[in-house]
């Protein structure tokens, strides 16, 4: 095999399509006698039902129907767990999951309450507001702390101090370390994580054709298998009679993996109760509350180290918000405790979380999935612990990496794909060093910034380093077919969101089978093209779908060969595959295209063997036996301005190990984008309550994004430590860029104002301007 | 409700339409709804992201910003304008291609419309100029920075 495509920069396929505004989102989707679908949502966060009026709603002309909870009758049931908690011992978990449409409670602003189905989105919208609620407001619970309360309102009667769950994961003696160590530091740390904001919002299209007694769903979710699944099983029709599509979506960063929302379940149902296609296309607005997000963490973490800086033990406790319900179950926290450990060694751990729920809107993974707040707590403890010890940054942290010869590398505690936290693979020290060098470390401490600082620019540097855990299980798959045209489709189960899945697996196919990437059709999220699939989510798809790929097309390969060594009547070594074609080394003209060679795979007359098999085709599953441990390090040079505490990013840089890539091109954009989303957390994005559980920042004007101003110039380089779990050596990267911002941001900053030696330190994220104000004080 | 609607006539992408439109209907829904030109894309309605961005008369606007109506007589160009087919790119749509641009495509179709009307009038602009442009469109994928490089090289290649 000529290795031409896997590992080039090749340009992405679904470009031109996307570029020309010929791409189909699901708000494309036009289709004669279509009803739009509107909510009326809670305009408060916890309160009793008292009743819904919607009889002027009904009569108002243009609307067909109108639904409350009642209507739904048998059909109205609390979603799924999509995942289960992990088999830990001692677990506390309370699952209470969403309701389609809210019953005798609202657990959070935005919860619906009634579904309108009208002529038009317009008319279905002036219909909400003739709709008579009355509602017993009771007090929100906001408050992590205040929660556990016995004196606290509860978010669901029935459960006790709003505790969602309590896991205690721990390896080693704490205890023993702390009494053995030099030195030990006890903080307290915040984190919150915001919205995901994709630019596309979440919406569905659900049409019913009665005379096929099918339905057809165009969703904006990663994961269509699971839908059309959830789906069947809810409105009693086979998995066959359910075609879940999701077309091209608008970006997902995680929770367009969540199902099934309110929305997935009535639109269906109406659809197929009236006999007419329905829209939804959520607004910006119903975005904040009725997409779920991440949020805030608080740790009161302890480390345990010796004098010259080593790691003997770390205690740590934390709240998590899991907002009304819990339908993810415990995988953002998992994520929290386990990413804490980072590539570092740490010989006793001992950690505790309580996911509480509160009258918010519903937390599930949005990128990075609870692996931010981990690598917050980790990297703040060294930077303290750099500073009491007198070490460097970057020393401290080399001291204690794993070594490259400890792999693979038992955590001892389970991973949220219940497995035990293994590091595959990984070498940490050179990934630090290639950011040292090019962010310029010494070279800035030594000259730059004292340069600087004597001419007034409040500048410093940051670095952090993390481990994610990528591509877990359970499986993909992927059915690769030679076309009689001599193109070649590949079909998978997994949902696309801008990843370049459309290249990425055609690179890999292209090797296999010689033929041009451009003449690769790839198909992703369509139900009725591929049967299986898990999702996209945890970094994955390249992964777990890519090898799932890569099997597939070595099959086909192996079929190519066989059959075309029967029609050459030669050996299949005298046979080589290029260019779309097979042919008989050293012998001109003794050439078959591939799709000449598929026509006769598939013959239409005489007999074949039995056991023959037609056309050029196999489908193959991967399933990887475990996570594969991507890792890097990124450093920054920022610059503060001391009156407005406004914090300009002069430098950017990013070593990543993810195994080997694909496409470099591609894996570039998805850690610029991580880093984006990254910067947007760590400086301003925050989802601002009140007391009464409203949230106060419910636009884009208001919850702010970062803009090409904001997001500076990145340098990315790779180290590529291959993962032996899967044959191609792929780890995941989707999320990697976004996850250590938050440390190396508060990092550069406290340097940038000198803030360790006056004491102060910057524990929290996100640090806005106003919020470094506040706790940096004014500058001498 | 008392519905006022206008008869318009409006010419996208060089074919002129006339239609009658409710006085409430925006030229976000009129183009993508009416006018079947799904190209231009929402992505919040109340004029930040930019993902709606159309041509008018020769600026770039926001057409969720604006009611179908007030488009009579005027001439607007979307994203569906751009190149004649999509085996026939722009020179900023094939550099958005070769620079990696894009990854959802979601906002693509936005920075599109607001870069060409921006390279019609800047035709060398530096990075910071180019920065500053693009400011005013949301993208969550990219991180901006091939975009960045696909308007520099855009600018290079239609200067010639
Ligand atoms: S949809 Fe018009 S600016 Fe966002
Ligand atoms: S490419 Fe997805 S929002 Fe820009």
């Amino acid at each position: 095999m000529v290795t031409r495509n896997f590992g080039a920069p090749i340009r992405r396929n679904e470009d031109s399509r996307l570029l020309s505004g010929q791409a189909l989102f699901v708000d494309d989707v036009e289709l004669p006698g279509m009803l739009y679908a509107a909510f009326l949502r809670s305009n408060v966060a916890h309160a009793v039902i008292r009743s819904i009026d919607v009889s002027a709603a009904r009569a108002r002309g243009g609307v067909v129907a109108v639904y409350t909870a009642a209507d739904l009758g048998d059909y109205w049931a609390p979603g799924p767990l999509l995942v289960p908690p992990p088999p830990i011992p001692g677990i506390t978990f309370n699952q209470r999951t969403q309701v389609p449409l809210a019953k005798h409670k609202v657990r959070h602003v935005g919860e619906p309450l009634v579904v309108v189905l009208a002529q038009s989105r317009y008319l279905a919208e002036d219909a909400l507001a003739d709709i008579a609620v009355e509602l017993d407001p009771l007090p929100a619970v906001t408050d992590l702390e205040q929660a556990l309360s016995d004196a606290s309102a509860r978010v669901h009667d029935d459960v006790h101090g709003n505790v969602a769950a309590r896991v205690r994961q721990s390896r080693g003696s704490y205890a023993a370390a702390r009494a053995a160590a030099d030195h030990v530091i006890s903080r307290r740390f915040r984190y919150d994580h915001g919205a995901s904001s994709p630019i596309e919002t979440r919406g569905i299209v659900a049409s019913w054709d009665a005379r096929a007694d099918q339905l057809t769903v165009w969703d904006t979710t990663q994961a269509p298998v699971f839908l059309r699944n959830g789906l069947a099983a809810m409105l009693g029709l086979s998995e066959r009679q359910v075609r879940a599509i999701a077309p091209f979506v608008g970006g997902g960063f995680g929770p367009k993996i969540m199902l099934f929302y309110p929305e997935e379940v009535v639109v269906p149902w109406a659809a197929k109760k009236l006999n007419r296609p329905v829209k939804w296309i959520e607004d910006r607005l119903e975005h904040f509350f009725a997409t779920t997000q991440e949020r805030g963490q608080t740790h009161d973490a302890e480390i345990a180290l010796t004098r010259d800086g080593r790691i003997l033990g770390i205690r740590d406790v934390f709240l998590h918000d899991t907002g009304a319900y819990n339908p993810y179950g415990l995988t953002v926290p998992i994520n929290s405790q386990c990413t804490l450990l980072g590539p570092y060694v740490v010989p006793s751990y001992d950690s505790t979380f309580t996911a509480v729920f509160t009258n918010k809107p519903i937390v599930t993974p949005y990128r990075g999935a609870g692996r931010q707040h981990g690598v917050f707590v980790v990297e703040r403890l060294i930077d303290i612990a750099a500073h009491d010890l007198k070490l460097d940054r970057a020393e401290i942290r080399r001291r204690n990496f794993i070594p490259p010869d400890a792999f693979p590398y038992n955590n001892e505690i389970i991973y949220q794909d219940f497995a035990p936290l293994s590091y595959d693979s990984g070498n940490y020290g050179p990934i630090l060093d290639k950011a040292l060098e090019m962010i310029g470390y010494e070279h800035f401490l030594k000259e730059e910034q004292p340069h600087l600082r004597a001419q007034g620019h409040h500048v410093g540097v940051g670095l952090a380093c993390y481990v994610e855990g990528t591509g877990i299980g359970p499986y993909e798959g992927a059915k690769v077919q030679v076309q009689a045209n001599g193109k070649v489709s590949v079909a998978t189960g997994i949902g696309t969101q801008g990843q370049g899945h459309f290249t990425s697996f055609a690179q890999i196919v292209a090797d296999q089978l010689g033929v041009d990437v451009r003449d690769i059709d790839v198909v992703t999220g369509d139900t009725d093209q591929f049967y299986w699939g898990a999702g996209t989510f945890a970094s994955r798809g390249a992964v777990v779908a890519g090898n799932a790929v890569n099997e597939a097309a070595k099959v086909v390969r192996r079929k190519i060969l066989k059959l075309a060594a029967e029609h050459f009547e030669c050996a299949e070594d005298d046979l080589e595959i290029a260019e779309g074609a097979v042919s008989v080394v050293g012998v001109p003209g003794q050439a078959i295209k591939l799709g000449a060679l598929a026509l006769k795979a598939n013959p239409m007359r005489g007999a074949v063997r039995p056991g023959t098999e037609p056309g050029l085709e196999s489908t193959q599953y991967f399933g990887p036996p475990g996570g594969a441990t991507a890792s890097g390090a990124h450093a920054m040079i920022v610059e503060v301005d001391p009156q407005t505490f406004m914090v300009k990013l002069r430098k950017y840089v990013i070593v990543h190990d993810c195994g080997t890539v694909i496409n470099p091109l591609i894996l570039s954009g998805q850690i610029h984008g991580g880093v984006a989303q990254g910067i947007g957390n760590a400086f301003y994005e925050q989802l601002v309550f009140d007391e009464d559980g409203q949230l106060l920042n419910a636009s884009l004007a208001d919850y702010l994004l970062p803009t090409a101003l904001e997001v500076p110039h990145m340098e990315v380089a790779h180290t590529e430590t291959p993962s032996p779990l899967n044959p191609l050596g792929i780890k995941g990267a989707g999320e990697a860029g976004a996850i250590p911002v938050g440390p190396a941001f508060a990092q550069a900053v406290e340097d940038a104002l000198g803030l360790p030696d006056r004491g102060i330190e910057l524990n929290e994220i996100p640090l806005s301007p106003n919020r470094l104000f506040e706790l940096a004080g004014k500058l001498r | 409700m008392h519905t006022e609607t206008h008869a318009i006539t409006v010419t996208v992408n060089g074919t002129p339409y006339r239609r009658s439109v409710e006085a409430r209907t925006l030229l976000s829904d009129f183009l993508r709804h009416d006018l079947l030109l799904a190209g231009t894309h929402i992505g919040c309605e109340h004029g930040v992201c930019g993902a709606c961005t159309v041509i008018f008369d020769g600026l770039a606007v926001r057409s969720c910003l604006m009611f179908a109506a007030q488009a009579d007589g005027h001439s607007i160009v979307t994203v569906e304008g751009l190149a004649a087919d999509r085996h026939h790119l722009h020179p900023l749509q094939q550099a958005m291609r070769d620079c990696h641009g894009l990854q959802c495509g979601y906002c693509t179709p936005g920075i599109l419309m607001t870069m060409k009307a921006f390279l019609d009038e800047t035709p060398a602009p530096d990075e910071a100029r180019i920065r500053e442009a693009l400011s005013g469109n949301l993208c969550r994928c990219t991180g901006y920075q091939h975009i960045v490089d696909a308007v520099k090289l855009a600018a290079d290649r239609m200067r010639g």
